[in-house]
């Protein structure tokens, strides 16, 4: 189902939490709505959910304006941080309860809703579990009871508030995959908040990138990577060196510098070589720290005016051997690609 | 072999809790159980078994049990007002709910009494519009005894909803629950065990209840004696081994009562799998 928000403002008191928020989701898309604590993401999903009232605006499901409708009408699931299991009920009443609480006249048998759950829970590979309390598992297996749980009532819209915020590493990446897959498997419209990047591209389809109660930027995550739309988006997505030029300097970039603005380069953007002598050298090698396939380098640029500035480049570990440096070593650069923002 | 436990101080902390123990319950209460003990067992059932004293004990846990029930629906609105809604003047409310914890039962009683009878201030009105009449009568204990135990109800169950996470009504909404549905699912099986415990407390405290009571019940025999006030009258006449053969029947009822509640919550607790 596709969701359309036009012009969605809310305020808490003095603080605007989103300000004409302007998206439109099309049918079957897996949406990372990502950006800082505090920039509005979670209020847009609850609004979208019905949890929060817009202050104007309205929120389409399907073409049909769902604003002014109950949470409880609007077909969607949620999972909620903190998943939110009700714990005083076994983990099949969980995922059975959004089934045995319809109307009467649309309510399955007790034979349809058994065989429902224990399906549900098999998707999510916790049959075994079903006869336990909430609290009686793990923090990886609740998040995929408050999954079923939601996926129980056939949504057409499934909503995700930080799915993966409360996990430790190593479940959160099997997750992270599991929803993925799990996603193309159901074809469900998904939205989840992430405050995490990595997370937002690893798993989305589609990245819509918020900040101070607006939109950013949105699109394809290789989109949004390669062609960051301001300095917000270009910093807070992957690393990036923000670098100031004048116009002697401009021999090391691709393109001569815009006055007044910065460059914005990526550490993999850069190249590296040992410099022939100190009057060609831009830089100083000062440290490095290995990422596994990528070795981190910190330089310090020299400089007239800025100087003490630190450049991380990124390169495979191979090269960096071959080039054989050392710390205190000076080098030159050379610059592929930048962005030039205010 | 020693057993070694991870917390020190095992010893010291049971020996104390022991001697406390002794010194205000234990000694007091079985001193109660030898004095009753200089009665013979036939003796001790025709005290017990008086018409005055069995229609005392009609009024005293009927009117607690009551009471209690009236307590713990009130309560629970009160601490529900106080947890869910901000309103102006809310924290003073909140001070106004442990009054009867420091008012004298005494000034409770007569205050009550003077309001509630027949020409009092609300008396007059509930006599005139449905000709009820509350002072003098059983249903004057039921109101002297809510108005004590309230705040039992309300202390118990205000950190229960403070603690519960409203994420969970939020859940069950998104899963297509009317408010209605919400409420009898999942947040009334979430306070049910702080209920009961709400309402342990508020009959045990009207069970043992005096001071109020005394002054707005009326005392008539057989209609309006509670258990506390015809100990009372035995002592006066100087009638020691009655008045205990009575307190003791009392206590292992209320005692077997409270012991039945406990269970039901244990129950109710192992039943959602809150242990």
């Amino acid at each position: 189902m596709s969701i359309i928000l036009s012009d969605i403002s809310k305020n808490f008191g003095r603080f605007s939490a989103l300000n004409h928020i302007n998206l439109e989701i099309p049918e079957g898309e897996l949406v990372a709505l990502l950006g800082p604590s505090g920039c509005g993401k979670t209020t847009l999903l609850r609004i979208i959910a019905g949890l929060e009232q817009a202050d104007s605006g309205r929120v389409l499901l399907s073409g049909e304006d769902k604003t002014e409708q109950h949470v409880s009408r609007r077909g969607i699931g949620f999972v909620f941080q903190h998943y939110a299991l009700f714990r005083h009920m076994t983990v099949f009443d969980n995922v059975a309860f959004g089934l045995r609480v319809k109307p009467k006249k649309i309510r399955p048998s007790t034979g349809d809703i058994h065989r429902k759950v224990h399906a549900l829970l098999e998707l999510v590979q916790l049959d075994w579990l079903h006869d336990r309390f909430p609290d009686q598992l793990s923090g990886g297996q609740r998040q995929r009871v408050a999954l079923a749980r939601a996926l129980a009532v056939e949504p057409s819209v499934l909503l995700l508030d930080e799915p993966f915020g409360a996990l430790d590493a190593s479940v959160r990446k099997d997750l992270r995959l599991w929803l993925r897959s799990l996603h193309y498997e159901l074809n469900v419209t998904s939205i989840f908040v992430t405050h995490d990047q990595e997370e937002a591209m690893e798993v989305a389809s589609r990245v819509v990138v918020l900040n101070h109660g607006c939109i950013e930027q949105q699109g394809a995550p290789s989109e949004i990577y390669d062609h960051p739309a301001n300095a917000f988006v270009s910093k807070f997505i992957g690393q990036t060196n923000v670098l100031q030029f004048d116009q002697q300097e401009g021999l090391l970039l691709p393109n001569t510098p815009p006055d007044g603005k910065s460059a914005h380069v990526r550490p993999h953007d850069i190249v590296l070589a040992k410099a022939s002598n100190d009057d060609n050298a831009h830089a100083v090698l000062r440290d490095w720290q290995h990422l596994g396939a990528l070795i981190r380098i910190e330089l310090e640029k020299i400089s007239p005016y800025h100087s003490g500035l630190s450049i991380f480049v990124e390169m495979p570990n191979e090269q960096f051997k071959q080039l054989a440096l050392k710390k205190g070593d000076k080098v030159t650069l050379q610059i592929q690609r930048a962005h030039w923002f205010h | 072999m020693k057993r070694h436990s991870i917390m020190p101080g095992f010893a010291p902390s049971l020996g104390f809790t022991v001697v406390y123990l002794s010194l205000v319950v234990l000694i007091p209460l079985s001193t109660l159980v030898v004095t009753s003990f200089g009665l013979s067992f036939s003796e001790y059932l025709k005290i017990i078994t008086h018409a005055r004293v069995l229609a005392s004990f009609k009024v005293s846990f009927t009117a607690s049990l009551f009471a209690a029930f009236c307590a713990g629906l009130i309560g629970f609105v009160i601490a529900w007002v106080l947890v869910r809604y901000p309103f102006p003047g809310k924290k003073l409310f909140d001070a106004l709910i442990d009054l009867p914890f420091a008012l004298p039962t005494a000034v409770a009683g007569i205050v009550l009494a003077t309001i509630y009878q027949p020409s009092g201030m609300l008396g007059r009105i509930l006599m005139q519009q449905f000709g009820l009449q509350v002072a003098y009568k059983p249903l004057g204990i039921v109101f002297a005894l809510i108005f004590i135990s309230l705040p039992f109800v309300v202390r118990t169950l205000e950190p229960v909803l403070q603690e519960f996470d409203t994420a969970m009504e939020e859940a069950a909404a998104s899963l297509g629950a009317s408010r209605i549905k919400v409420f009898i699912h999942i947040i009334l099986p979430n306070l049910f065990p702080a209920m009961l415990t709400g309402f342990a407390l508020a009959f045990a405290r009207g069970i043992g209840e005096y001071g109020s009571v005394i002054f707005i019940a009326g005392n008539l025999p057989y209609v309006s004696e509670i258990i506390p006030l015809m100990i009372i009258t035995k002592l006066e006449q100087y009638d020691v081994p009655g008045a205990t053969a009575i307190a003791l029947t009392m206590l292992v009822i209320s005692f077997l009562l409270l012991l039945v509640i406990n269970l039901l919550q244990r129950w109710v607790r192992i039943r959602s799998g809150q242990v």
